[in-house]
Protein backbone atom coordinates (compact mmCIF):
# COMPACT_ATOMS: atom_id res chain seq x y z
CA UNK A 1 0.00 0.00 0.00
CA UNK A 2 1.42 3.37 -1.03
CA UNK A 3 2.41 5.93 2.07
CA UNK A 4 -0.27 8.59 0.54
CA UNK A 5 -3.39 7.71 -2.05
CA UNK A 6 -2.95 10.13 -5.14
CA UNK A 7 -6.50 12.01 -5.68
CA UNK A 8 -7.91 14.35 -7.75
CA UNK A 9 -10.15 16.97 -6.08
CA UNK A 10 -12.06 19.45 -8.12
CA UNK A 11 -9.39 19.14 -10.87
CA UNK A 12 -6.64 19.38 -8.73
CA UNK A 13 -4.01 16.81 -7.43
CA UNK A 14 -4.38 16.18 -3.83
CA UNK A 15 -2.50 13.35 -1.46
CA UNK A 16 -4.50 11.81 1.42
CA UNK A 17 -3.34 9.18 4.01
CA UNK A 18 -4.28 5.54 3.08
CA UNK A 19 -7.29 4.45 4.64
CA UNK A 20 -9.08 7.77 4.73
CA UNK A 21 -13.02 7.77 4.07
CA UNK A 22 -14.48 10.52 1.99
CA UNK A 23 -16.07 11.96 4.95
CA UNK A 24 -12.28 12.44 6.38
CA UNK A 25 -11.45 14.19 3.18
CA UNK A 26 -14.16 16.90 3.24
CA UNK A 27 -13.40 17.35 6.64
CA UNK A 28 -9.73 17.88 6.24
CA UNK A 29 -10.54 20.46 3.61
CA UNK A 30 -12.32 22.37 6.11
CA UNK A 31 -15.66 21.64 4.36
CA UNK A 32 -19.58 21.05 6.31
CA UNK A 33 -20.75 17.91 4.49
CA UNK A 34 -24.30 18.92 5.25
CA UNK A 35 -23.26 22.04 2.47
CA UNK A 36 -21.82 19.67 -0.28
CA UNK A 37 -22.76 16.83 -2.22
CA UNK A 38 -19.79 14.40 -3.72
CA UNK A 39 -19.08 12.77 -6.97
CA UNK A 40 -16.84 9.54 -6.73
CA UNK A 41 -15.33 8.51 -9.56
CA UNK A 42 -18.28 9.72 -11.84
CA UNK A 43 -21.25 8.50 -9.23
CA UNK A 44 -23.38 10.48 -6.64
CA UNK A 45 -21.65 9.55 -3.18
CA UNK A 46 -24.86 9.92 -1.23
CA UNK A 47 -23.97 11.36 1.85
CA UNK A 48 -25.02 8.58 3.77
CA UNK A 49 -21.89 6.50 2.92
CA UNK A 50 -19.85 9.42 3.58
CA UNK A 51 -17.83 7.83 5.61
CA UNK A 52 -17.98 4.38 4.75
CA UNK A 53 -16.58 4.67 1.33
CA UNK A 54 -12.76 4.46 1.80
CA UNK A 55 -10.88 6.30 -0.75
CA UNK A 56 -8.57 4.19 -3.55
CA UNK A 57 -5.47 5.82 -5.37
CA UNK A 58 -5.67 7.03 -8.56
CA UNK A 59 -9.60 8.37 -7.47
CA UNK A 60 -11.54 11.13 -8.89
CA UNK A 61 -13.80 13.74 -6.76
CA UNK A 62 -16.19 16.76 -7.41
CA UNK A 63 -17.19 18.69 -4.32
CA UNK A 64 -20.00 20.92 -5.08
CA UNK A 65 -22.15 23.22 -3.66
CA UNK A 66 -24.85 25.94 -4.49
CA UNK A 67 -23.73 29.57 -5.81
CA UNK A 68 -25.41 32.63 -6.72
CA UNK A 69 -26.70 31.71 -10.55
CA UNK A 70 -29.48 32.76 -12.76
CA UNK A 71 -29.31 32.10 -15.99
CA UNK A 72 -25.49 31.25 -17.62
CA UNK B 1 -72.25 37.64 -8.04
CA UNK B 2 -69.01 36.17 -7.88
CA UNK B 3 -66.50 36.84 -5.17
CA UNK B 4 -63.38 38.21 -7.62
CA UNK B 5 -61.58 39.47 -4.31
CA UNK B 6 -60.81 35.89 -3.51
CA UNK B 7 -58.63 35.50 -6.54
CA UNK B 8 -56.68 38.45 -5.46
CA UNK B 9 -53.85 38.87 -2.84
CA UNK B 10 -53.25 36.50 -0.12
CA UNK B 11 -55.02 33.98 -2.07
CA UNK B 12 -54.24 33.71 -5.39
CA UNK B 13 -51.65 30.79 -5.38
CA UNK B 14 -50.14 28.98 -7.92
CA UNK B 15 -48.65 25.29 -7.15
CA UNK B 16 -46.16 23.43 -9.03
CA UNK B 17 -45.57 19.59 -8.25
CA UNK B 18 -47.43 20.17 -4.97
CA UNK B 19 -45.94 23.05 -3.56
CA UNK B 20 -47.88 26.30 -3.39
CA UNK B 21 -46.74 29.66 -3.58
CA UNK B 22 -47.86 33.16 -3.32
CA UNK B 23 -45.09 35.06 -5.13
CA UNK B 24 -45.13 34.99 -8.77
CA UNK B 25 -41.69 35.77 -9.00
CA UNK B 26 -39.00 33.44 -8.87
CA UNK B 27 -35.13 35.65 -9.07
CA UNK B 28 -32.22 34.51 -9.80
CA UNK B 29 -29.03 35.25 -7.23
CA UNK B 30 -25.78 35.51 -10.08
CA UNK B 31 -24.58 38.65 -10.73
CA UNK B 32 -25.18 40.93 -7.78
CA UNK B 33 -22.30 42.67 -6.26
CA UNK B 34 -22.04 40.70 -3.34
CA UNK B 35 -24.45 38.32 -1.16
CA UNK B 36 -26.05 40.87 1.38
CA UNK B 37 -26.95 42.97 -1.71
CA UNK B 38 -28.81 40.07 -3.12
CA UNK B 39 -30.48 38.93 0.18
CA UNK B 40 -31.84 42.36 -0.01
CA UNK B 41 -33.07 42.07 -3.33
CA UNK B 42 -34.52 39.42 -2.45
CA UNK B 43 -36.38 40.07 0.38
CA UNK B 44 -37.59 43.51 -1.70
CA UNK B 45 -38.68 41.27 -4.43
CA UNK B 46 -41.20 39.01 -2.06
CA UNK B 47 -39.45 35.79 -4.33
CA UNK B 48 -40.05 32.80 -2.50
CA UNK B 49 -38.09 30.90 -5.06
CA UNK B 50 -34.37 32.13 -5.77
CA UNK B 51 -32.29 29.89 -8.82
CA UNK B 52 -29.17 28.72 -7.86
CA UNK B 53 -26.21 27.14 -9.83
CA UNK B 54 -24.13 23.98 -8.66
CA UNK B 55 -20.41 24.73 -9.00
CA UNK B 56 -17.27 22.98 -7.59
CA UNK B 57 -16.24 23.87 -3.95
CA UNK B 58 -13.09 26.64 -3.39
CA UNK B 59 -11.04 23.72 -2.04
CA UNK B 60 -8.06 26.39 -1.41
CA UNK B 61 -10.55 28.54 0.57
CA UNK B 62 -13.49 26.60 2.03
CA UNK B 63 -14.13 29.55 4.56
CA UNK B 64 -15.15 31.94 1.74
CA UNK B 65 -18.91 33.17 2.55
CA UNK B 66 -21.66 30.68 1.01
CA UNK B 67 -25.17 31.60 -0.32
CA UNK B 68 -26.37 29.73 2.08
CA UNK B 69 -25.25 31.43 4.62
CA UNK B 70 -27.15 35.24 3.26
CA UNK B 71 -30.25 33.46 2.05
CA UNK B 72 -31.63 30.58 4.29
CA UNK B 73 -32.82 27.38 2.36
CA UNK B 74 -35.27 26.87 4.96
CA UNK B 75 -37.03 30.61 4.34
CA UNK B 76 -36.63 30.55 0.36
CA UNK B 77 -37.63 27.91 -1.73
CA UNK B 78 -33.95 27.31 -3.69
CA UNK B 79 -34.36 26.24 -7.48
CA UNK B 80 -31.11 24.10 -8.65
CA UNK B 81 -30.51 24.84 -11.89
CA UNK B 82 -28.05 23.68 -14.63
CA UNK B 83 -26.84 27.26 -16.19
CA UNK B 84 -23.59 26.20 -18.61
CA UNK B 85 -24.90 22.98 -19.34
CA UNK B 86 -24.61 22.23 -22.96
CA UNK B 87 -25.69 18.44 -23.24
CA UNK B 88 -28.38 16.66 -21.99
CA UNK B 89 -25.71 14.56 -19.97
CA UNK B 90 -24.15 17.82 -18.07
CA UNK B 91 -27.20 18.43 -16.81
CA UNK B 92 -28.58 15.51 -15.38
CA UNK B 93 -25.09 15.00 -13.57
CA UNK B 94 -25.39 18.46 -12.44
CA UNK B 95 -28.92 18.49 -10.91
CA UNK B 96 -28.72 14.53 -9.59
CA UNK B 97 -25.70 16.58 -7.58
CA UNK B 98 -27.84 19.43 -6.95
CA UNK B 99 -30.34 16.93 -5.33
CA UNK B 100 -27.64 15.28 -3.24
CA UNK B 101 -26.50 18.96 -1.96
CA UNK B 102 -30.03 20.02 -1.39
CA UNK B 103 -32.05 16.63 -1.19
CA UNK B 104 -34.40 19.19 -3.43
CA UNK B 105 -36.44 17.32 -6.17
CA UNK B 106 -37.98 20.39 -7.52
CA UNK B 107 -35.65 21.54 -9.84
CA UNK B 108 -34.61 23.97 -13.35
CA UNK B 109 -33.67 22.53 -16.30
CA UNK B 110 -31.89 24.52 -19.27
CA UNK B 111 -29.36 23.05 -21.48
CA UNK B 112 -28.33 26.03 -24.12
CA UNK B 113 -27.25 25.91 -27.85
CA UNK B 114 -24.72 27.87 -28.38
CA UNK B 115 -22.54 30.68 -26.58
CA UNK B 116 -23.49 33.34 -28.79
CA UNK B 117 -27.74 33.32 -28.72
CA UNK B 118 -27.91 30.92 -25.38
CA UNK B 119 -31.13 29.60 -26.99
CA UNK B 120 -32.17 26.36 -25.52
CA UNK B 121 -31.07 23.32 -27.79
CA UNK B 122 -34.66 21.23 -27.66
CA UNK B 123 -33.59 18.38 -28.35
CA UNK B 124 -30.72 17.60 -25.69
CA UNK B 125 -33.55 19.46 -23.47
CA UNK B 126 -36.36 17.12 -23.97
CA UNK B 127 -34.06 13.81 -23.32
CA UNK B 128 -32.59 15.60 -20.76
CA UNK B 129 -36.30 16.31 -18.85
CA UNK B 130 -37.57 12.56 -20.41
CA UNK B 131 -34.08 10.98 -18.09
CA UNK B 132 -35.05 13.27 -14.46
CA UNK B 133 -38.62 12.86 -14.84
CA UNK B 134 -38.42 8.97 -14.51
CA UNK B 135 -35.30 9.67 -12.15
CA UNK B 136 -38.09 10.67 -9.47
CA UNK B 137 -36.81 14.69 -10.60
CA UNK B 138 -39.60 17.47 -10.92
CA UNK B 139 -38.01 19.68 -13.61
CA UNK B 140 -39.22 23.32 -14.69
CA UNK B 141 -38.14 23.56 -17.76
CA UNK B 142 -36.39 26.55 -19.98
CA UNK B 143 -37.49 26.32 -23.22
CA UNK B 144 -38.11 28.52 -26.43
CA UNK B 145 -41.46 30.14 -26.88
CA UNK B 146 -42.65 27.09 -29.16
CA UNK B 147 -46.51 25.71 -28.19
CA UNK B 148 -45.43 22.30 -29.99
CA UNK B 149 -42.06 21.78 -27.75
CA UNK B 150 -43.82 23.03 -24.66
CA UNK B 151 -46.50 20.37 -25.18
CA UNK B 152 -43.41 17.81 -26.03
CA UNK B 153 -42.12 18.92 -22.69
CA UNK B 154 -45.36 18.37 -20.65
CA UNK B 155 -45.41 14.80 -22.41
CA UNK B 156 -41.75 14.14 -21.38
CA UNK B 157 -42.62 14.89 -17.56
CA UNK B 158 -41.81 18.73 -17.25
CA UNK B 159 -43.65 19.81 -14.15
CA UNK B 160 -43.44 23.39 -15.31
CA UNK B 161 -43.25 25.14 -18.49
CA UNK B 162 -40.65 28.30 -18.71
CA UNK B 163 -40.32 30.19 -22.78
CA UNK B 164 -37.67 32.90 -23.13
CA UNK B 165 -39.44 36.20 -23.48
CA UNK B 166 -36.36 37.67 -25.33
CA UNK B 167 -32.50 36.15 -25.44
CA UNK B 168 -31.19 35.58 -21.70
CA UNK B 169 -29.93 38.92 -19.99
CA UNK B 170 -30.88 40.79 -23.13
CA UNK B 171 -33.50 42.75 -21.65
CA UNK B 172 -35.51 43.22 -24.46
CA UNK B 173 -38.75 42.36 -23.29
CA UNK B 174 -41.78 40.03 -24.22
CA UNK B 175 -40.63 39.39 -28.50
CA UNK B 176 -43.44 37.39 -29.03
CA UNK B 177 -46.63 37.67 -27.45
CA UNK B 178 -48.56 35.43 -29.72
CA UNK B 179 -46.79 32.64 -28.80
CA UNK B 180 -46.10 33.10 -25.38
CA UNK B 181 -50.18 33.29 -25.22
CA UNK B 182 -50.63 30.08 -27.11
CA UNK B 183 -48.14 28.22 -24.67
CA UNK B 184 -50.32 29.72 -22.00
CA UNK B 185 -53.51 28.51 -23.57
CA UNK B 186 -52.72 25.11 -24.11
CA UNK B 187 -50.22 24.23 -21.18
CA UNK B 188 -51.99 21.61 -18.14
CA UNK B 189 -49.09 23.01 -15.78
CA UNK B 190 -48.02 26.51 -14.77
CA UNK B 191 -45.73 28.55 -17.74
CA UNK B 192 -44.06 31.48 -16.48
CA UNK B 193 -41.34 33.35 -18.81
CA UNK B 194 -38.34 32.94 -18.31
CA UNK B 195 -35.29 35.21 -19.70
CA UNK B 196 -35.85 38.76 -21.66
CA UNK B 197 -37.63 40.48 -18.97
CA UNK B 198 -35.91 43.75 -18.78
CA UNK B 199 -38.26 46.59 -16.94
CA UNK B 200 -41.44 46.12 -14.70
CA UNK B 201 -43.87 46.56 -18.07
CA UNK B 202 -42.28 43.82 -19.38
CA UNK B 203 -43.11 41.25 -16.14
CA UNK B 204 -46.55 42.96 -16.25
CA UNK B 205 -46.73 41.98 -19.85
CA UNK B 206 -45.95 38.05 -19.00
CA UNK B 207 -48.15 38.30 -16.41
CA UNK B 208 -51.11 39.88 -18.52
CA UNK B 209 -50.97 37.03 -21.35
CA UNK B 210 -51.60 34.82 -18.39
CA UNK B 211 -48.80 33.59 -17.13
CA UNK B 212 -48.02 31.85 -13.77
CA UNK B 213 -45.32 33.72 -13.36
CA UNK B 214 -42.10 34.85 -13.99
CA UNK B 215 -38.31 34.42 -13.79
CA UNK B 216 -35.62 37.28 -13.86
CA UNK B 217 -31.94 37.64 -12.96
CA UNK B 218 -29.91 39.92 -14.57
CA UNK B 219 -33.28 43.22 -14.91
CA UNK B 220 -32.75 43.34 -11.07
CA UNK B 221 -29.12 42.30 -11.13
CA UNK B 222 -27.92 45.42 -13.23
CA UNK B 223 -30.49 47.93 -12.72
CA UNK B 224 -29.08 50.81 -11.38
CA UNK B 225 -30.75 50.62 -7.77
CA UNK B 226 -30.82 46.62 -7.60
CA UNK B 227 -33.16 46.73 -4.45
CA UNK B 228 -35.94 49.51 -5.84
CA UNK B 229 -36.07 47.25 -9.45
CA UNK B 230 -36.52 44.20 -6.87
CA UNK B 231 -39.88 45.90 -5.55
CA UNK B 232 -40.65 47.37 -8.73
CA UNK B 233 -40.63 43.82 -10.32
CA UNK B 234 -43.04 42.34 -7.11
CA UNK B 235 -45.55 45.14 -7.98
CA UNK B 236 -45.65 44.75 -11.79
CA UNK B 237 -46.21 41.12 -11.58
CA UNK B 238 -49.06 41.58 -8.55
CA UNK B 239 -49.81 44.72 -11.21
CA UNK B 240 -50.36 41.97 -14.15
CA UNK B 241 -51.61 39.00 -12.71
CA UNK B 242 -54.42 41.42 -11.25
CA UNK B 243 -55.21 43.04 -14.77
CA UNK B 244 -55.27 39.34 -16.05
CA UNK B 245 -57.56 38.15 -13.50
CA UNK B 246 -59.72 41.45 -14.04
CA UNK B 247 -60.00 40.62 -18.17
CA UNK B 248 -59.10 44.07 -19.58
CA UNK B 249 -61.38 45.77 -21.79
CA UNK B 250 -61.62 44.95 -25.80
CA UNK B 251 -59.64 47.48 -27.92
CA UNK B 252 -61.35 49.64 -30.43
CA UNK B 253 -60.07 51.08 -33.61
CA UNK B 254 -61.45 54.46 -32.99
CA UNK B 255 -62.00 57.45 -30.07
CA UNK B 256 -65.10 56.47 -27.77
CA UNK B 257 -66.14 58.84 -24.97
CA UNK B 258 -66.15 57.85 -21.32
CA UNK B 259 -68.70 60.60 -20.62
CA UNK B 260 -72.32 60.84 -21.27
CA UNK B 261 -73.18 62.73 -24.68
CA UNK B 262 -76.67 63.35 -23.47
CA UNK B 263 -76.99 66.43 -21.77
CA UNK B 264 -74.49 68.43 -23.41
CA UNK B 265 -75.12 72.12 -22.79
Amino acid sequence: MPAELSLTVNGEPRRTAPGSSIADLVASLGLDPRKVAVEHNGEIAPRSTLAKVRLGDGDVLEIVHFVGGGHL
Amino acid sequence: MTDTSAKTGSSDTWTVAGRTFRSRLIVGTGKYRDFEENAAAVEASGAQIVTVAVRRVNVSDPSAPMLTDFIDPKKITYLPNTAGCFTAEEAIRTLRLAREAGGWDLVKLEVLGEARTLYPDMRETLKACEVLAKEGFAPMVYCVDDPIAARQLEEAGAVAIMPLGAPIGSGLGIQNKVTIRLIVEGANVPVLVDAGVGTASDAAVAMELGCDGVLMNTAIAEAKDPIRMARAMKLAVEAGRDAYLAGRMATRRYADPSSPLAGLI
